[in-house]
């Protein structure tokens, strides 16, 4: 006689059994639920939410860096453009400098010479007119002389100092 | 040391099985040989003493209703022997397979303790129906006795009798057992978690991790969207305690509890389930129970009806599911060990024995691991079919979807 299986018990529900399993089924949920799942859950949630903010600042800060770098890189393409205008602004004024001073000293030195040939002509007419007294002296001394010697008519003696006066006037 | 761990278990399966084969010489009337679906059977009920290796006998405490009022007492006073049956009556109850019965009979003593002779069971048609009939043998007299009452109203050969059965079984401490390990293991994670959130899991952590992690992305979050927080405890639960007892099921020498292949369990489980899903359904969810909207009249109430049965029927798969699937493992690991039995005729024969066991170890062993298996499979499934009814339940309606299947 095998397998006379007629009542299969485990299939048959019990109310003790199914009351027993309520309660602590219930109690489970509640209890390991409320001290153990929702803290893993909630740790879990935070862990992750974590992770991405750490991969977040990480990518945030890489990006930064980079940013930085090319900051700094034009900072210091300015700053070289920036002097080297410098130099170029200092060397324009040094020659400029140079340039002034140059016509300066050009036209003080034309200035000196030109009073130094006003100065000349100016000498020059006082020595002329000194020459010319002297000469008068000595031609009126010479024809003094001249005259005390030679000459009897007034007349024709005048006349000829006057022609001779006029001549040297003509001088 | 591969062969040396076979030759072990080999040695403990020979060993651990011997009182089967005292099964033929014990004097049962209908059981002269081995019956192993019967054997199978005992060994798959829930029992109200807890046997480990068939000889350590935990008593359990037994509480039970009847006409004549409530009886509360421990299951040593029933004196249990092998096969779990008892040697002494207590008011009236006796224990026959682990299980108690209440004596149905004139003239037998029904207060204080009775020594009794042993067992018989016959087939007897009860209303049309084929039953076991068990008969308690007492000063060379049968009494006939009551099975527990079940809430099965006996289309699953059971029904109300004179007696109801509250006790904390065999089962029930399984239980108690299995959640009190879940919670000590959660609870030391959690703490972990708490304590170094910042560290990467240890110890339990990085073994129940993967579980909670799996059971949130694969399971509550596509079916459940955003709103999975709610219920996320709740399938959590649902999963490791199905699983936690499933696995327990499946230690050998520790009791062998039947714990999800009670069908007892499963109701309640899917009768959780079942509450859960239709106390947070929305008015989208009844109305496409009640009256589905974008189709004919005619149609709507035929759907209703389809619908209304299939929501009884959805926690009823549930139940038959699990309960099926482990009790099905554990008689299929039950019969491999029976075959030891019926090649070595019931333990006269030894050669037969052995062959039995040669057969029966392999066999054991691949069925034991597909269990293993079927125990992840079967957790996963009702988790899954669970979360699936919740977010059927409380799906949103998208406005514009359902106009544009209107028109």
């Amino acid at each position: 006689m095998l397998f006379t299986l007629v009542t299969f018990t485990p299939f048959q529900p019990t109310p003790g059994l199914a009351i027993w399993s309520l309660v602590i089924f219930l109690l489970f949920w509640f209890i390991v639920g409320k001290f153990a799942f929702r803290p893993i859950m909630e740790a879990l949630e935070k862990r992750e939410v974590d992770i991405q903010d750490a991969m977040d600042a990480a990518k945030n800060t890489r990006a930064e860096m980079a940013n930085m770098k090319a900051e700094n890189e034009k900072l210091l393409a300015e700053a070289r453009e920036e002097r080297s205008k410098i130099l170029q602004e200092a060397r324009d004024m040094k020659n400029q400098i140079i340039a002034e001073a140059k016509d300066k000293a050009k036209e003080e030195a034309n200035h000196l010479i030109n009073s130094a040939k006003v100065d000349i002509e100016n000498q020059k007419k006082v020595a002329f007119a000194e020459v010319k007294n002297e000469v008068g002296a000595m031609a009126l001394t010479i024809a003094e002389k001249v005259i005390r010697k030679e000459l009897k008519g007034n007349a024709e003696q005048e006349n000829f100092v006057n022609n001779l006066v006029k001549e040297i006037n003509l001088n | 040391m591969k062969s040396r761990i076979f030759f072990i278990v080999f040695l403990l399966l020979t060993v651990v099985y011997k009182p089967f084969s005292q099964e033929g010489a014990h004097g049962h009337d209908s059981h002269a040989a081995f019956d192993p679906g019967a054997t199978a059977l005992h060994h798959i009920s829930d029992a109200n003493v807890y046997s480990i290796l068939d000889f350590i006998r935990i008593p359990l405490p037994v509480i039970l209703k009847s006409d004549a009022g409530w009886d509360i007492f421990s299951s040593s006073r029933f004196s249990v022997g092998a096969h779990e049956d008892g040697t002494q009556a207590y008011n009236g109850y006796v224990m026959h397979h682990g299980s108690v019965y209440r004596v149905n009979d004139h003239g037998f003593p029904m207060n204080g303790q009775a020594r009794i002779d042993g067992f018989s069971t016959k087939v007897e048609k009860v209303n049309g129906k084929d039953k076991d009939i068990h008969y308690v043998l007492y000063q060379a007299r049968s009494y006939r006795l009551d099975a527990r009452s079940t809430l099965d109203g006996g289309i699953l050969g059971g029904g109300i009798t004179s007696f109801m059965d509250f006790s904390p079984t065999k089962n029930v401490i399984s239980m108690i057992l299995v959640s009190l390990l879940l919670f000590w293991l959660f609870r030391k994670a959690a703490v972990a978690y708490k304590n170094n959130p910042d560290r990467a899991p240890k110890g339990v952590q990085g073994v129940l991790e993967p579980l909670v992690i799996f059971i949130r992305d694969d399971v509550a979050v596509p079916f459940l969207g955003k709103n999975y927080k709610k219920y996320f405890p709740f399938l959590l639960s649902l999963f490791f305690f199905i699983l936690g007892l499933n696995l327990f099921g499946q230690i050998p020498f520790l009791g062998g509890s039947n714990i999800t292949g009670s069908l007892t369990v499963t109701m309640v489980l899917a009768i959780i389930v079942f509450i859960v899903v239709n106390i947070n359904g929305n008015k989208h969810y009844w109305s496409h129970i009640f009256w589905m909207p974008g189709v004919p009249i005619p149609i709507r109430i035929l759907l209703a009806a389809v619908e209304v049965m299939g929501l009884f029927i959805k926690p009823l798969t549930l139940t038959l599911r699990l309960a099926g699937n482990i009790s099905a493992g554990h008689i299929a690991v039950l019969s491999f060990i029976g075959l030891i039995f019926i090649f070595g005729k019931s333990g006269e024969s030894l050669a037969g024995s052995t062959v039995g066991t040669f057969l029966s170890v392999p066999l054991t062993m691949f069925m034991m691991t597909i269990e293993l298996i079927v125990a992840f499979v079967q957790a996963f499934v009702f988790t899954i079919l669970a979360a699936s009814y919740i977010g059927a339940a409380i799906e949103e309606v998208d406005h514009d979807h359902v106009e544009s299947i209107h028109h």
